[in-house]
């Protein structure tokens, strides 16, 4: 039981992650890697601040600017450098690496002692793991509600529209770079904000705590959306976090069925390829509906 | 004389191909397009029509002469800004909708076309009503797929609502790029007929560029013949009238 409501946790908390990539990946349909870069960098970020004896609050909310301005870079070289997208990703997420190593000091540092978003007498009255559940809640409700209000707004339609068809949108007079670099400052300060709300649920920040994040982004993406099928944009970004939970649910099992937190990364790419190959295995065998029974069976 | 609401001076525009050559297009164009003006442009492949409307909207720029807007000069204005007065339909349904949005979504992000779009919430719901009604003018039953995804449209109804989309806010300019092109005969006939009645009732100045050499004649005051990158021929409504589509052939003899 302890264990279901702490992959509960750890899926709401890491449902950001979903929610900050979903804005780059599925509405201005680019892979941004820069967000292997900005997860630590959020990490990394609060905790410098909160071992300075900074607010948690406003230590968490430096993460989020720091994201904001990763997201600022990658979107400047890929929009006036017209450097490819996947690239100009990947130059500034390697960037990053040497960064986090400068503002920790080290490859790691530990918030042992420290006052953490965690460190709340509420929090601490709750049964263990309830913590990170309520908290990940309050953050995933507010995160859905600001974007369904941004996507919903004629700035976010503008927005929504630059990813669709980009010439559609110049012939609109939509300022289709400054959109691209919007969304990916938008999108990296989430991915930051989740790195710092992982990071001091841990207790500590790593240099290596971003490797695989981008495919745990997708994950909870895809899951959600091989999960529920067709919805409404609201809704998708509500399955976000729900996929984000079945994954880690998918992981907890995976555990239990004697294989190693070593073995993590490869499981995580492997239930992304299988979720991601669906629609081709379903051309060749009908395999969704025994699934999506199967789904909702146990509901 | 009034001022004309848009004249290219002697324009020039080049193109890199692949191997490294400059080579011309368009090689001085004049051209003065009055307010109220339908000027159907034929022309044959290559004699630049569609350069010519590329260098009027603003994403291709000339390498020399000007581009002029109610006596304004708008030669170094760049595209996005122009879209405040030109709107344009491009022969592939697919260029002028976004197909993961709605019908009425993509109705609405042209209401503003070339405006500001700022953050507040859209107000979809209470500009329906109207949206319905305009979808209503295209004649095709787009006003019964206000809800449906652009992406599941028939191509007609795709290019309808791309017409639709760049006349909703009225532009100085609307630049018509063979939009019925990719069309049957008879779907392209239904927006053709829908594209004349609505720039005669809002009273708007086009340009249609066209394969068809009857529809050339058929529809607008004026026609205009490009060739090798000039205006070879430049025949006014009266003109117009008398001319049968034989006539037109010997245009592009040589």
């Amino acid at each position: 039981m302890n264990l279901v409501v702490s992959a509960i946790g750890q899926g709401l908390l890491w449902a950001l992650l979903g929610l900050g990539l979903y804005l780059t990946f599925r509405i201005l349909n680019f892979a941004d890697m820069t967000v292997e870069g900005t997860f630590p960098l959020g990490a990394a970020v609060a905790v410098a601040c909160i071992s300075k004896q900074m607010n948690p609050y406003l230590s968490t909310l430096m993460a989020l600017l720091a994201g904001m301005l990763a997201g600022l870079i990658t979107g400047l070289l890929y929009t006036k450098g017209k450097i490819p997208i996947l690239l100009a990703g990947i130059l500034t997420m390697t960037a990053i690496y040497s960064v986090n190593l400068r503002i920790m000091g080290g490859s790691n540092i530990s918030l042992l002692g420290k006052k953490t978003l965690f460190t709340n007498q509420f929090l601490h009255s709750l049964p263990q793991y309830f913590d990170s559940v309520i908290l990940g809640l309050i953050v995933v409700i507010i995160i859905t509600l600001l974007l369904i209000f941004f996507l919903k707004t004629d700035y976010g339609q503008a927005f929504i529209a630059t990813g669709d068809n980009p010439v559609m949108a110049k012939s609109l007079g939509i300022h289709t770079d400054s959109m691209v670099i919007v969304g990916l400052m938008l999108s990296n300060g989430i991915v930051a904000l989740c790195g710092a709300l992982i990071a001091q649920n841990n207790g500590y920040a790593d240099i290596n705590m971003g490797i695989g994040t981008i495919v745990i982004a997708l994950a909870s993406i895809i899951i959600g959306e091989v999960a529920f099928g067709e919805l409404t944009l609201n809704q998708r970004l509500m399955a976000v976090s729900l996929g984000s939970i079945i994954y880690r649910l998918i992981l907890l099992a995976v555990l239990q069925l004697g294989f190693s937190a070593n073995d993590l990364n490869l499981i995580s790419s492997i239930v992304l390829a299988i979720c991601m190959m669906l629609p081709q295995l379903e051309k060749i065998i009908n395999i969704k509906q025994p699934i999506m029974k199967g789904v909702k069976k146990h509901d | 004389m009034t001022e004309p609401i848009l004249e290219l001076k002697d324009v020039k525009t080049t193109v890199k191909t692949a191997d490294g050559q400059v080579v011309p297009i368009l090689k001085g164009i004049n051209l003065k397009i009055n307010t109220g003006d339908f000027i159907t442009i034929i022309g044959t492949n290559g004699a630049g029509k569609s350069t010519l409307f590329n260098t009027i909207a603003g994403n291709l720029r000339v390498t020399s002469g000007q581009v002029m807007h109610n006596g304004e000069d708008i030669t170094k204005l760049p595209e996005e800004k122009r879209t405040k007065f030109i709107s344009r339909v491009f022969q592939d349904p697919k260029l002028g909708t976004a197909p993961r949005m709605t019908v009425a979504e993509n109705m609405l992000l042209a209401t503003k076309r070339g405006m500001r779009r700022p953050l507040l919430l859209r107000k979809l719901k209470q500009k329906m009503p109207d949206f319905i009604e305009m979808a209503k003018t295209m004649n095709n039953g787009l006003e019964n797929r206000m809800n449906t995804f652009v992406g599941g449209l028939s191509g007609g109804q795709r290019q309808a609502l791309s017409f639709l989309m760049a006349t909703i806010t009225k532009p100085d300019i609307l630049l018509l790029d063979e939009h019925t092109a990719a069309l049957d005969p008879h779907t392209s006939q239904n927006l053709l007929t829908v594209t004349d009645q609505k720039i005669k009732q809002d009273k708007l100045t086009a340009l249609m560029i066209t394969h068809h050499m009857e529809d050339a004649l058929k529809y607008g005051n004026r026609l205009l013949v490009l060739k090798d990158g000039q205006v070879k021929a430049d025949i006014r409504q009266d003109q117009k009238q008398k001319l049968h589509v034989a006539d037109l052939y010997d245009f592009f003899e040589d």
